[in-house]
């Protein structure tokens, strides 16, 4: 299972890409940190999920 | 007429609040504050009150009518771009406080140059897509530089859902997170300075050697 901002889902063996296919975040209004670190945004559909991974996904709002 | 106090004088009082040791470092700082709006401009407020030795400000607009119900700009300013006005107001508050301006719009070409400089830098954009740019640039390319950053700071819901996350190492989150500026109201003055009181205190914080949010 992995940890997606604190909720466990089994999408092990996919990549970080595909996972976000799959979810209604937008793409241009996101950062996304993988075990503690941030995940660039052009290696999004090379990081392969493992079980016990943890990621946050951060969806940024409009408003300052 | 007022004489302006000697730096000094002005040091002094900041170190009988603070103490010397949380003084010095304050002053020794360099913060870069991204976008001078609502969120922005009370950011720069609140570190020049504190005795932060510089700030870069960056915002390629001007104040307009529509800015003066949250942004901390006069009727007598409209029209003169932001980082002019801000300036010009932060030097009435602390006169000895070094600025750097820069009226431009940040993006993924010049912001290294721009914010090479900064120990911390505070995101204060409003647009979403421009935050998550400058998040991502930072995060990937800046790993040394502290980034505070907002999100959901919109309406009139509780003022105690805004809240400072620690989301990586070097990486903090202030807002609700929801509230989109494109929903019901818009911003309100108070909850957009909650939110912008959270990032200064978190770079606050930061200086001072508090890592947690």
């Amino acid at each position: 299972m992995v940890k997606v901002n604190g909720d466990y889902f089994n999408i092990a063996g996919k990549t970080l890409a595909e996972y976000l296919d799959t979810t209604s975040y937008d793409c241009k209004r996101i950062a996304v940190e993988h075990n503690g670190e941030i995940v660039p945004k052009i290696q999004y559909s090379q990081t392969v999920l493992h079980d016990d991974d943890s990621i946050e996904i951060v969806s940024f709002v409009g408003g300052g | 007429m007022h004489t302006i106090p000697t730096k000094e004088h002005m040091r002094q009082a900041l170190v009988a609040r603070h103490g010397e040791t949380l003084q010095s470092k304050f002053e020794r700082s360099v913060v870069a504050i991204c976008g001078l709006g609502g969120l922005g401009s009370n950011i720069a407020i609140s570190l020049a009150r504190a005795g932060i030795g510089k700030l870069i400000l960056i915002d390629f607009d001007r104040v307009d009518i529509s800015n003066l119900h949250r942004q901390q700009y006069k009727v007598n300013q409209i029209g003169q771009y932001k980082t002019d006005a801000l300036a010009e107001n932060l030097k009435e508050i602390s006169p000895y406080l070094l600025i750097e301006k820069h009226t431009t719009r940040i993006d993924e070409n010049n912001f290294y140059s721009l914010l090479a400089d900064a120990d911390i830098i505070c995101e204060a954009f409003d647009n979403a897509e421009a935050k998550a740019m400058l998040v991502n640039n930072v995060l990937e390319n800046m790993p040394e530089t502290y980034l505070v950053a907002a999100s959901g700071m919109a309406g009139l819901d509780s003022a105690n859902t805004i809240k400072t996350r620690k989301i990586t190492q070097k990486f903090y989150l202030c807002g609700d997170g929801v509230s989109d500026v494109a929903d019901d109201i818009g911003l309100v003055s108070s909850r957009v300075m909650l939110c912008a009181a959270h990032q200064a205190h978190m770079a606050l914080r930061i200086l001072a050697g508090e890592n947690q949010a």
